[in-house]
């Protein structure tokens, strides 16, 4: 043990130097040390030694029962979205851990930093078929960046800082640790030293100042070019630096659904969201710009739509921070590897002043189209049944663009992202490349938990909120004020759309027979309110973000709206569909 | 776009489960592995896999771009047949008294190069190197006198250019 092992360890846990302690003690002191002071789980017989660790450290270290494992790791991704941090779920062996596999997945397809600690038979049992016994590590691997299993405490330093490492550097993502009881159990002389790197990993590559040189040629040198950024930008802290680069060089932004709230929505150079439900304007304009400058966005299927159409006449930038994500989907010209603030920082010197005003008058036109054709309807309506956008408009209205957004999956996913407005970033938390339903009322809670200070707004819809809705316990134990809104239409919106529009209205289950959702929130004590008028929709909404407790909001909205724009599965992004 | 065979080959960590975390980004895009060999490289306590594939060019650059992201995956390389020097090794285990009675068989021995790795009263071994095509020629000519049994094992390749890791794995030998 060296002298700076000592030192780092006194200071972050106050523990004497070479004193035994159990495994499962070293697992709350690592965590300690890491910097959590908050994580997600439920209790089980192999985890049980934790836990009995966490009771004597509950002061040092909150745990939060969620009432189902996967709405530990729902509320750990959403804690660790808006707060930049690690999220830290924990869960036992067997069902405990298969339960975690879905906010995995979610984690690791939309980068999210993630420390699940799961708990494992006995390594004398190991294989088996013990009680509770099933091969986490095998069934996790392809939806981790790493995972790892321990059978001796003497492993759990190391391989919990590189944890922690793994999770939060280069592109974010989940990672495992499974621990077998017997290690948990198991006394040795710990010691923690943090995780600065690990040889056969490379973060963050290192800027090619030639390709930067390339890239600022190229954007200087093109008369219609567009920027679409995703959440490298946020995960690369570099929302500034992208301001800068859009509004020195008067190109206009669109962002993808992860990359929202990195750039007020507000901003004049701010033209919408790309992909299937997007806007109108940077969707068609993709197959008209001259040049694209990807940030940190990896042309997802529902970005892009049919490859073989896709800008095929522009010159591609992408900014990326993971090499196997170039030319994975789209073929670039000019691929700038690395950090997103770090390479924008090298670009913007050699950026010249632009303002492209003829160009950016034909995302103002096409946004003209659609506001005529789609918007108005959807946030102004005249008909008598209520929308989801005016609901959303009110929102935005009442919290003065300044709450944390988090959505579900699904048609009112949709029309949220599309009409919620921010001012700051890290704001809009949703499941953007899984898809989850059910991700939105745990990773709620995780939002407002990692943001005390901010208004957080769930919009679910009535079938996801059902997939999740025991999580309800959560926010009324420790009173959580988030605010939940429930848009419900008695379908299953999205799949019902679908069914409409391609499979001659047979709508095989996707009409929901609901509960009476406010006394399902009554019985946990949460304020509900439910309304089906216009003449309401204000002053309630108003209500609600005006209240310090956690409120409950059913609106009853109209039954068979369908969203639009839309791209169909398979077209190009400039056959988008208005109606 | 037209299939070809690809060798991957893969420095890595000698980490229990990699194996599994590898071959499933073969299982998500739906690829079979032709042939698979695991060994230690040039590197103390580094690892190589050999695998190879049939697939087409843009699959095997995704392919390896995915497997390289993988923490414990130090560098990984895709190569046509050309660019390497490749090889396999077969057993055959044959009833010994095929050897007196089938003049033949020792022709093939000699013709194909095999070595014989053992002789005992029931049974002799034969072992044979060499590229696919020459362990296959052999099997061919053995296989009417009959054959007890037969493995084949996965390539082993060279690549005939400077592997672009050297610098980085000479750098890992300076730190053990």
């Amino acid at each position: 043990m060296n002298t700076n092992t000592v030192k780092e360890k006194s200071k972050s846990t106050n523990m004497k130097t070479a004193t035994k302690i159990s495994g499962a003690e070293a697992i709350i002191h690592c965590l300690l040390a890491e910097g959590v002071d908050l994580i997600y789980g439920y209790p089980g017989g192999a985890i049980m030694p934790v836990y009995d660790e966490l009771y004597k450290f509950q002061d040092k270290l909150t745990h939060i029962l969620t009432r189902h494992e996967q709405g530990a790791t729902h509320a750990a991704q959403g804690y660790a979205r808006v707060s930049g941090r690690v999220g830290v779920a924990i869960a036992t062996s067997g069902p405990g851990a298969t339960n975690l596999v879905t906010g995995l997945a979610d984690a690791q397809i939309d980068s999210t930093p993630l420390v699940c600690i799961t708990g494992q038979v006995g390594s004398h049992l190991l294989g088996s078929d013990a009680f509770q016994e099933t091969d986490i590590v095998g069934i996790s691997t392809p939806v981790t960046k790493w995972n790892y299993q321990i059978t001796k405490a003497s492993e759990i330093p190391e391989i919990m800082a590189k944890a922690f490492y793994i999770a939060k550097s280069g592109r974010p993502g989940p990672v495992l640790v499974d621990i077998t009881k017997d290690a948990q159990f198991e006394t040795f002389d710990f010691s923690y030293e943090k995780c600065t790197g690990v040889r056969s990993y490379v973060p963050v590559p290192k800027p090619n100042m030639n390709a930067i040189t390339e890239a600022a040629r190229l954007i200087n040198e093109a008369k219609k070019p567009m920027i679409v950024f995703g959440q490298g930008v946020i995960l690369g802290r570099a929302e500034a630096e992208l301001k800068e680069l859009v509004e020195k060089a008067g190109i206009p932004a669109a962002w993808t659904i992860l990359g929202l709230s990195a750039m007020d929505t507000e901003h004049p150079l701010n033209v919408g969201m790309v992909g299937m439900h997007g806007n109108y304007g940077p969707n068609v304009l993709t197959n008209e710009c001259d040049l694209l400058v990807a940030i940190g966005m990896r042309f997802d299927d529902r970005v892009t739509g049919n490859l073989e159409t896709y800008a095929k006449q522009a010159k591609v930038i992408h900014f990326e921070i993971d090499p196997a994500e170039i030319n994975k989907n789209v073929i670039s010209e000019v691929a700038v590897l690395g950090n997103s603030k770090e390479t924008l920082q090298l670009l913007l010197p050699m950026i010249k002043a632009n303002k492209h005003e003829a160009w950016h008058n034909e995302f103002k036109k096409r946004y003209e189209i659609e506001y005529n054709e789609v918007i108005k309807n959807d946030i102004k309506p005249t008909k008598e049944g209520l929308t989801m956008g005016e609901v959303i408009e009110e929102i935005n209205i009442a919290s003065k663009n300044s709450a944390i957004i988090v959505t579900d999956v699904g048609q009112h996913q949709m029309i949220a992202c599309r009409y919620a407005k921010f001012n700051q970033t890290k704001s809009n938390v949703t499941s953007g490349g899984l898809g989850t339903m059910g991700f939105a009322l745990p990773a709620a809670i995780g939002a407002k938990q990692g943001a005390m200070e901010r208004e957080v707004v769930a919009i679910i819809g009535d079938g996801g909120y059902q997939m999740t809705i025991q999580e309800l316990g959560v926010i009324f134990q420790h009173k959580i004020p988030v605010k939940i809104v429930v848009l419900n239409n008695d379908h299953l919106g999205m799949v019902r759309q679908w069914q409409e529009l391609f499979f001659e209205k047979r709508y095989a289950s996707t009409v929901m027979v609901n509960p009476d959702f406010v006394k399902i929130a009554e019985g946990y004590h949460i304020e509900a309110k439910r309304i089906s008028e216009r003449k309401d929709l204000k002053a309630t909404i108003q209500e609600m973000i005006a209240s310090k407790e956690p409120y409950f909001l059913e609106v009853k909205v109209e039954k068979e709206d369908n969203v639009f724009p839309m791209i169909p599965t398979g077209a190009s992004v400039s056959d988008i569909r208005l109606k | 776009m037209e299939k070809k065979w690809f060798t991957i080959s893969i420095y890595s960590e000698n980490n229990i489960g990699l194996l599994n975390r590898i071959s499933g980004i073969f299982l998500k895009r739906h690829i079979n592995i032709e042939s698979l060999n695991v060994s230690k490289s040039e590197i103390e306590n580094v690892s190589k896999f050999t695998v190879v594939v049939f697939t087409e060019d843009e699959v095997a650059r995704k392919i390896v771009g995915q497997i390289e992201k993988q923490i414990e995956v130090i560098k990984a390389f895709y190569h046509l047949d050309d660019d390497t020097i490749y090889q396999e090794s077969v057993l055959f285990k044959i009833a010994s008294s095929l050897l007196f009675d089938e003049r033949q068989i020792q022709n093939i021995i000699k013709d194909c190069n095999a070595t014989i790795v053992t002789v005992s009263r029931d049974f002799f071994v034969l072992a044979k190197t060499g590229r696919k095509h020459e362990v296959d020629d052999m099997y061919t000519q053995l296989k009417p006198f009959g054959i007890m049994q037969f493995v084949r094992s996965g390539r082993i390749a060279v690549t005939k250019a400077e592997m672009p890791i050297s610098a980085l794995l000479s750098q890992f030998k300076k730190q053990q």
